[in-house]
This record gives structure tokens, C-alpha cells and sequence, in this order.
């Protein structure tokens, strides 16, 4: 690695070492819940390390726990997972010229943690090279995925309940809270932000979490158009609007 | 559950279905550029889909059986203002962990 590769490997290590503390217990209680849903330590683990997921990883094991079949686990935990494909279309402008082999590494470890830190930080450094994002992205990745494994393992070992009120079940919504909130820098990113909240509220009928997924394209719809408005002008704003 | 063979095809479709949606734009579109409507869309995927994903866990934690949650309001509010404040991940995430857990603690 070059000095600026691992400065911003470095940097990366540094940005993602809190999540050491969210991602961990969040691990950990998974671990828990799988044996507590009758899998041994392998298969906590094997699960773990197939799929790098917790909230889709928390579904598939509801469900199954719930007896429901296969197939409806799949899909269910598959469809909380669409969010990445949105994240790989999102990091694909930063990364995109990387070897392929790069790519696929960086693929299986796109979290929600590596995406969000990462994708806040390649838009305010826009002159780093590719070698120094890569770098950054994997800085991110150490301090968190490792421990996802071993964790899970601890967790899965251990086998018993963490008592509810611990308060452990909002490490999660925090994490994604503190990571959206410095990026709330712009009006496009606030009304994105605001209609993704309100169509997320409002649609949580919706099956298989299709309700976020909608939430989410609604927010980058209102994001996009309020970009266009404010940068180009209302005249022009409007006519490509009636086109969208 | 007791059927192993359901088990391991749950994991080894989910692993399969996860690397594919994330590998999907990173891998198959690569270098080749996109148009600039998509890339004006994608530009928000973060400051939407993040949020979306967690309004309804704030709202309705399923800790407190879907019940509105003060500690958990509260811990929201103090990580959203502390982070769009200081623009700082870890300061936004220190402020909602002490905020929950002070609120919880004062609350019973």
C-alpha cells in the first residue's frame, strides 16, 4: 500500500471503530436467538458468514422459527436485504473502475456500516484515488465485519437471553440515525430524507417490506427533483419534472 | 425447527441472493458510466433508504410491544441533533446511546 492508501486505510479504521461497539452486541444477540431457535455454533456461524446481514439474518430466523416455509424465509430476508443493490448502484460511480476481484470483495462486504461511512466520505474527497477508497472502504470493513463472526460465535456459546432491557434492540436505529445525520447538509438531502420518513410511515402495511423499498425510491424521487430546482433554475425544474 | 435440509437452503439461498443484489450495479456495470438522471437519484439512496428503515423502529419499537417510547424518542432526537450539529457520526451516536440509557434509567 502506497503512503495515502493507508493513511485513508487508517482513517477508515478510525471512522468505523464505534461500530465495533453497535455491531458486536448486535452479534452477539443474534448468536443468542439462533440458539435459543435450535442451531448449534456452526450453524450460527455458517449463517453469519454466508449472509453478513443482521436484520435479514433476524428475519430468516423469525420466520423459520415461526415455521414458516423455506421459501417465504428466503424471500422475506431477501427482500430486506434489496436495500444493498441499492447501495452496489450507489457506490458503483466511487468504485466502479476497480478490478473485478476487487469488486466482488467489496460486494460481500457491503453493510450498511461500510456503505454509510464510505459513501459519505468518498463525496467529501472527491480527489482520492481509487487505491485510497478502496482502502478506506476495507479501513471501514476491519473493525466491524471480523467481529460479526465472532461474535455470532460468542453469542451462540453463550446461549442466553440478554435481558430486553438492556436496550440493545435500538442500537441499530441509532447507528443509522448518527450516520444519515451528517449528511442532512443540503435541501435535497433533507426533502429526501423527509419523504423517505413519511412514506416509510405510511406504507408499513405493505408485504415482504415492500413499503420501505417504495420509502426509498420515494425519497430519492423527491431528492433528485429538488436537486434539479435548486441548481438548474424553476424554469427548467419545471419542464423536467413534467418529463419525470 | 428441526429440519436441517430447510435450514441450510435458507442459508445458502440467502447467501447466494445477498451477494448477488450486492454485486449486482458494482459488478456488472462497473466502469461503464451511467446516465445523469440515475446518478441524480442515486445521490439519495443513503439519506433515504437508512432513514426509512428506521422510522418504524422509532416509532413503534417492538421492545416496548409497539408502543411510542420516550428513552427511545428522546435517544432519537439527542443522535439526529448532535450529528446534523457537529457533523460527526461518532458524536451523534455517543449522545443516543448516554440519551437512551439515562432515560431508561430515569423512566424505570
Amino acid at each position: 500500500m502506497t503512503t495515502t492508501a493507508k493513511s485513508a486505510y487508517w482513517k477508515g479504521v478510525r471512522d468505523a471503530a464505534p461500530f465495533f461497539f453497535i455491531v458486536s452486541p448486535f452479534a452477539l444477540l443474534f448468536g443468542v436467538v439462533a440458539t435459543e431457535a435450535g442451531l448449534n455454533v456452526f450453524e450460527a456461524l455458517a449463517f453469519s458468514v454466508a449472509v453478513i446481514a443482521g436484520a435479514a439474518q433476524f428475519t430468516a430466523l423469525q420466520l423459520l422459527q415461526d415455521d414458516a416455509p423455506a421459501i417465504i424465509a428466503l424471500v422475506s430476508a431477501l427482500a430486506v436485504n434489496l436495500r444493498m443493490a441499492m447501495y452496489s448502484a450507489s457506490l458503483t460511480p466511487y468504485l466502479g473502475a476497480a478490478p473485478l476481484w476487487k469488486r466482488a470483495f467489496v460486494a460481500y462486504f457491503l453493510v450498511d456500516q461500510s456503505y454509510g461511512l464510505s459513501i459519505g466520505t468518498f463525496e467529501r474527497h472527491r480527489d482520492w484515488s481509487m487505491s485510497q477508497k478502496l482502502a478506506y472502504f476495507f479501513g471501514v470493513v476491519s473493525p466491524v465485519c471480523p467481529f460479526w463472526y465472532v461474535f455470532t460465535v460468542v453469542g451462540a456459546l453463550i446461549g442466553e437471553a440478554i435481558p430486553p432491557s438492556l436496550g440493545l434492540d435500538f442500537a441499530l436505529p441509532i447507528t443509522f440515525i448518527a450516520m444519515v445525520a451528517p449528511m442532512l447538509r443540503s435541501l435535497p438531502h433533507l426533502a429526501a430524507c423527509f419523504t423517505a420518513v413519511s412514506a416509510s410511515l405510511l406504507l408499513t402495511w405493505l408485504p415482504l417490506n415492500l413499503g420501505l423499498l417504495a420509502a426509498g425510491l420515494l425519497g430519492m424521487i423527491a431528492g433528485a427533483a429538488v436537486e434539479l430546482r435548486t441548481m438548474r433554475g424553476h424554469d427548467v425544474a419545471q419542464g423536467e419534472e413534467a418529463e419525470a | 425447527m428441526t429440519d436441517r435440509l430447510e435450514l441450510w437452503l435458507v442459508i445458502a439461498g440467502l447467501a447466494v441472493g445477498s451477494f448477488g443484489l450486492r454485486f449486482v450495479f458494482l459488478g456488472l456495470v462497473g466502469n461503464r458510466p451511467m446516465p445523469e438522471w440515475l446518478l441524480r437519484h442515486l445521490r439519495y439512496t443513503a439519506v433515504s433508504i437508512l432513514p426509512a428503515l428506521v422510522a418504524p423502529l422509532v416509532l413503534w419499537p417492538a421492545a416496548t410491544g409497539g408502543e411510542p417510547d420516550p428513552a427511545r424518542l428522546g435517544a432519537t432526537f439527542a443522535a439526529l441533533g448532535v450529528g446534523v450539529a457537529t457533523r460527526n457520526v461518532f458524536a451523534g451516536l455517543f449522545s443516543g446511546a448516554i440519551t437512551l440509557f439515562a432515560l431508561m434509567a430515569w423512566l424505570g
